[in-house]
């Protein structure tokens, strides 16, 4: 994405990290997301059966994807759906504008949809004249500060109140220095209204696709899907194909999962099923590929598509409450897009599989039960191994291989902490290094265990 | 039974004294220990930087120095975990696997196989336990806070039977330190922060000591505290275990 101009995870999150304050609240909001959401899987004594049976419903959908697909676009062709195949999301874009330049429609509104985002479909859309407004009210406010969102299901969750009264006044004519939730959404409540009321078609997203019905399921919590397609001509829904369900009643799973994960709620307020077009309006579903065909191709890293977009994985990971979502420089943020990102271009994310410490929290709150941190240090071998490592790294690991492969070079270097403290990655020991910046070096002690050892207990 | 002592290669340089209580609690308990002095380093730290190609010659020597033990124990989870899951040998996968099942934590090889039940230990001071992940999520040391099943930690297990400690309530139980192996220095930013504020939960709640599994955490921890200039202090457990 343009706005971060290139640059990569560690310096995006020092950027953020400059602000304490914002750094401690934005990890405090995020933790109580995630204390919620352990309240309610708490709460369900079979969380992990569940956890498991989705996963099982999910591994089936990717082994035979190609016929639930098929199955799908019959079932919703016969519905009264217009079905349309996106390889990519060039065609993905392509395809929305010309639905919308042949029903001669250039103002429309959108809800939540995290597959346009990856599409960069309003950026598309804007550039050939047609006018789109979100209608999820963290959306609206990312788009009305010109930012990606930073966060999946939370998309402001960055910017403070005070911060968006100050959009709000700028754009929406709320008094200065109002940051009055309450008063905010009201005045957002009535914007959003006027749109829906002047619009007259809408793009969604999709949550879950059912093959066995040729429906598909959105879910919100502001019921700005609903609103916003109840009363538009046209209905254009937006998927990647890994969102199928085979049959209506896998719902009974997933949805138990999604909005307890997400936020803690036992359901999303509105999870809303859309069969059909209703008299005189056109329905319209985009299936996208976009890569998902190659991320199936790769048995390490297939399983990645089994994700259902609650962004648990990010509530729980410290280093994103710690670094904040734009640090990932990708539509999807946090540990999953780290996992995701890297097929799309493996030399622009080549840096977020190392934004992790490997800790393995994400893995434990998936809902699919996508084994995320094993994925990340995959994707560390796979980026080396394509080459996307720098010169300096791979000498010093070199330099770091060739001591440790021998007891002698080991123990000649070694010297109670003499080569370690010039060599191994954490302990160079230069007031330049990254480590001693903030933290002190551990003093080197009179002989290593091994002398000791030696003199002590040798034989 | 014979056991192999596998002491990792920055733990042997800069905390001796974690091996040496290791090694004595151990005996203590009654265990024939060795300590094969040709070991190194189990390879983490080039595979964890997605150079896993380079660890070849790192896991032939760990095998020739590990084979023909009973067990092999380790006073690090994050070491024991990468043994566990990724020793290979191109020469000799037998013995390679045969290790992987025989390698274990220090506190688990305590529980599960010497299955203590006491210990002559004391130790009066207030206690933060540090939960460090790949001992806790990866080896299983402790239940895991995101899952929805009993509680157990095989750590705390053991630090409640030192006479006098006192254990202290941590806000955030099983939150990453962010030390995290190159992690510490290639982001910089985020690895101290998440240090500064693992120390502070335990400052908060009146702990006079950190303990961990994991000596390379409570390394990152000490980095900060000192910086800090803060009276708390770091110690591995096995220091404490032995403590008395």
């Amino acid at each position: 994405m343009a706005v971060f101009e290139g640059k990569k995870h560690p310096d995006l999150a020092q950027t953020f990290n400059a602000d304490v304050e914002r750094v401690d609240w934005h990890d405090e909001t995020l933790w109580w997301v995630r204390k919620k959401r352990d309240r309610a899987a708490y709460n369900i004594l079979d969380w992990e059966l569940l956890r498991n049976t989705a996963s099982a419903i999910k591994d089936d959908v990717l082994s035979n994807l190609h016929s639930y697909l098929q199955h799908f676009e019959a079932k919703a062709i016969k519905n009264g759906i217009t079905v349309h195949w996106a390889s990519d999301a060039a065609e993905h874009n392509q395809i929305v504008h010309s639905i919308l330049t042949e029903s001669k429609i250039s103002l429309i509104n959108k809800s939540k949809s995290m597959l346009t985002e990856e599409c960069h479909l309003n950026e598309f859309l804007k550039k050939n004249g047609v006018n789109v407004i979100d209608t999820d009210l963290g959306e609206r406010i990312v788009q009305l500060a010109e930012e990606p969102p930073s966060h999946i299901v939370l998309p402001c969750i960055h910017k403070k109140k005070e911060e968006i009264g100050e959009l709000f006044h700028e754009h929406l004519g709320t008094p200065k220095g109002e940051s009055n939730p309450q008063a905010l959404a009201a005045v957002a409540r009535t914007h959003l209204r006027e749109v829906f009321l002047t619009r007259n078609a809408v793009i969604t997203g999709v949550n879950f696709a059912i093959a066995e019905t040729g429906e598909f399921v959105v879910c919100t919590n502001e019921g700005n899907a609903d609103m916003g397609a109840h009363l538009a001509d046209v209905h254009i829904a937006c998927m990647g194909i890994e969102k199928i369900l085979p049959k209506r009643k896998h719902l009974a799973v997933v949805l138990r999962l999604l909005a307890r994960s997400a936020t803690g709620q036992p359901i999303t307020t509105y999870s809303s099923h859309f069969a059909k077009p209703r008299g005189g309006q056109h329905m319209h579903i985009v299936l996208v590929d976009n890569g998902r065909t190659r991320q199936l191709s790769r048995p390490d890293f297939r399983n990645s598509l089994k994700c259902i977009r609650c962004g648990a994985c990010m509530n729980t990971c410290p280093v994103y409450r710690r670094s904040g979502g734009h640090s990932y420089h990708n539509a999807i943020a946090g540990p999953i897009g780290s996992i995701l990102a890297p097929n799309l271009d493996m030399k622009e994310y080549s840096d977020l599989p190392f934004a992790s410490t490997l800790c393995g929290s994400c893995s434990n709150v998936c809902p699919v039960k996508i084994d995320i941190h094993t994925q990340l240090y995959k994707w560390r071998q796979v980026i080396v191994k394509e080459g996307y490592s720098t010169k300096g790294k791979s000498a010093g690991m070199n330099v770091m291989n060739f001591t440790l492969s021998s007891p002698n070079v080991y123990n000649m270097a070694g010297k109670a902490g003499r080569w370690f403290l010039k060599n191994v990655p954490f302990a160079v020991n230069n007031p330049l290094n990254p480590w001693s910046k903030q933290r002190d070096m551990p003093a080197p002690p009179e002989q290593s265990f091994k002398e000791w050892y030696k003199r002590n207990r040798g034989k | 039974m014979k056991v192999g002592l596998f002491v990792p290669c920055y733990v042997d340089q800069f905390y001796p004294n974690a091996a040496k209580a290791s090694l004595e609690l151990l005996e203590k308990l009654g265990v024939d220990v060795h300590y094969p002095l040709k070991q190194t380093c189990c390879g983490q730290p080039m595979a964890n930087s997605g150079y896993e190609h380079l660890t070849k010659e790192c896991n032939e020597l760990f095998i020739d120095n590990f084979s023909g033990f009973d067990y092999i124990v380790s006073p690090s989870g994050s070491c024991t975990l990468h043994i566990k899951e990724h020793l290979h040998s191109d020469k000799n996968e037998n013995s390679a696997t045969g290790i992987r099942n025989i390698v274990y934590e220090l506190t688990e090889f305590l529980t599960d196989v010497l299955k203590v039940d006491k210990l002559n230990s004391h130790f009066p001071h207030k206690v933060g336990l540090h939960q460090s992940c790949h001992g806790q999520r990866g080896l299983m040391l402790s239940q895991m806070t995101e899952l929805n099943a009993p509680y157990f930690s095989k750590p705390e297990f053991l630090l409640k039977m030192v006479d006098g400690l006192e254990l202290v309530d941590l806000d955030r139980q099983d939150e990453c330190c962010g030390f995290g192996g190159t992690f510490c220095v290639a982001e910089e930013a985020v690895s101290v922060k998440m240090g500064q504020d693992r120390v502070q939960d335990h400052i908060r709640n009146g702990a006079e000591y950190i303990t961990a599994g994991d000596m390379s955490c409570l390394m990152h921890m000490e980095g900060v505290l000192n910086r800090q200039k803060s009276g708390v202090k770091v110690l591995h457990i096995a220091e404490i275990l032995n403590a008395g």
